[in-house]
């Protein structure tokens, strides 16, 4: 996903849940993406700040914290697994940008290593989720 | 907590109404009714949005003759605009290549590109469904909320069963059926398909006869509007 979309993504969801469980202050958003989004960091945490700004939501940038989930996939005919890192894996830039947007592109550019099968399964490593929201009330 | 989700109700917001054109069997021109009622509204002054969710055959593309466009990136994608339609695809990011996809993965591709793509206002958008009422077409209806449902069934009885089963399951759901499009009529026939789903209390939005010059004019929009198929289909349209 487009980092300003994904930072938008997460600012709502923040802002929905102060709403829903009375929250007064946000102390800690545990935010994690998949490997497979290959989002640029930096411009997310910019995006991130421009658009708290819009949701006039005060949360100083540290009590966002952001982790990488490292990609696995498997391949559902013969087993191998392996990471869209692997030899194998390089892709272009026009794919790579494919793959940003839409993790699930993966199938239309990479087969598995071992048998050539598009029919893989992404184990980790794909998706935005927000593990946990701390705040008091 | 999938973030994505929390966003596709905003990113849909300023649409004023989402019309799927769905019909459960493939085959019965869904891709052609979407496309031509998107390029009718839009030619009516609508500010419209046209929306392939059938990932595993999309085919809106070459209906519209849509080549060389990509979504420009401002916080987000915006659709390319093809004659006067603003139409989002997979075909952006697989290019002619084929999407060997699994329902769940077509499943968190689709939230991806509803979380993604800004349209803006709109006065319509046309949703291509996919076929069937598996997973990806659950998982469709779950998100999308605001949805108004057009089936599309050809005379063929296998088409017409595979309808009904999708007006009970669109009925059972209580999501709001504007009525059914008959494609596809080889004889001046009226055909009963109305009332065959009379059980169901749905309206028939009519009948449109097989166009021999519609495969002839796919891919060049001028030509689309000029044949019998999108005159039939804009008199009998149920958004006027």
């Amino acid at each position: 996903m487009h980092e300003w979309a994904l930072a938008e993504s997460v600012i709502t969801t923040v802002v929905d849940e102060i709403r829903l469980n009375n929250i007064r202050k946000v102390t800690k958003v545990d935010v994690m993406v998949g490997e497979l989004q290959q989002i640029d960091l930096e411009i997310f945490r910019f995006a991130l700040e421009n658009v708290m700004k819009t949701y006039e939501l005060s949360l100083e940038s540290k009590a966002i914290r952001i982790a990488i989930e490292k990609n696995i996939l498997r391949c559902e005919v013969c087993g191998k697994i392996w990471s869209f890192g692997d030899a194998g894996c390089r892709l272009g830039e026009d794919e790579a940008e494919a793959i940003h947007f839409i993790p699930e592109i993966a199938h239309v550019y990479i087969r598995c290593p071992e048998c050539s099968s598009p029919d893989f399964e992404i184990v980790k490593g794909r998706g935005v989720w927000i593990k946990t929201i701390e705040g008091e009330r | 907590m999938d973030p994505r989700l929390h966003i596709i109700d905003k990113r849909l917001q300023d649409i004023k109404r989402i019309i799927a054109v769905s019909g459960g069997k493939g085959g019965t021109g869904k891709s052609s009714v979407a496309s031509v009622l998107a390029l009718t509204l839009a030619k009516n002054g609508y500010r419209t949005g046209l929306l392939d969710l059938d990932f595993g055959g999309p085919s809106a593309h070459i209906i519209l003759g849509v080549e060389g466009l990509f979504p420009e990136e401002d916080k987000g994608l915006i659709p390319p605009d093809v004659s006067g339609i603003r139409f989002m695809s997979i075909i952006y990011f697989t290019g002619n290549n084929p999407a060997p996809l699994r329902g769940k993965e077509i499943s968190n591709a689709i939230i991806e590109l509803l979380a993604v793509t800004l349209w803006g206002e709109l006065d319509f958008l046309i949703i291509d469904m996919p076929p069937g009422m598996a997973d990806t077409t659950l998982d469709v209806i779950r998100l999308i909320r605001r949805m108004e449902f057009i089936l599309v069934t050809t005379p063929s009885r296998l088409a017409i069963e595979v309808a009904k089963r999708e007006l009970a399951v669109l009925q059972e759901l209580h999501l709001p059926v504007l009525g059914l499009i008959e494609n596809m009529l080889t004889t001046r026939q009226y055909t009963g398909v109305a009332d065959k789903a009379a059980g169901r209390q749905v309206t028939s939005l009519g009948s449109i006869d097989f166009d021999s010059t519609l495969e002839h004019a796919i891919g060049n929009v001028d030509k689309l509007l000029q044949t019998k198929f999108a005159k039939q289909l804009s008199s009998y349209h149920p958004l006027k």
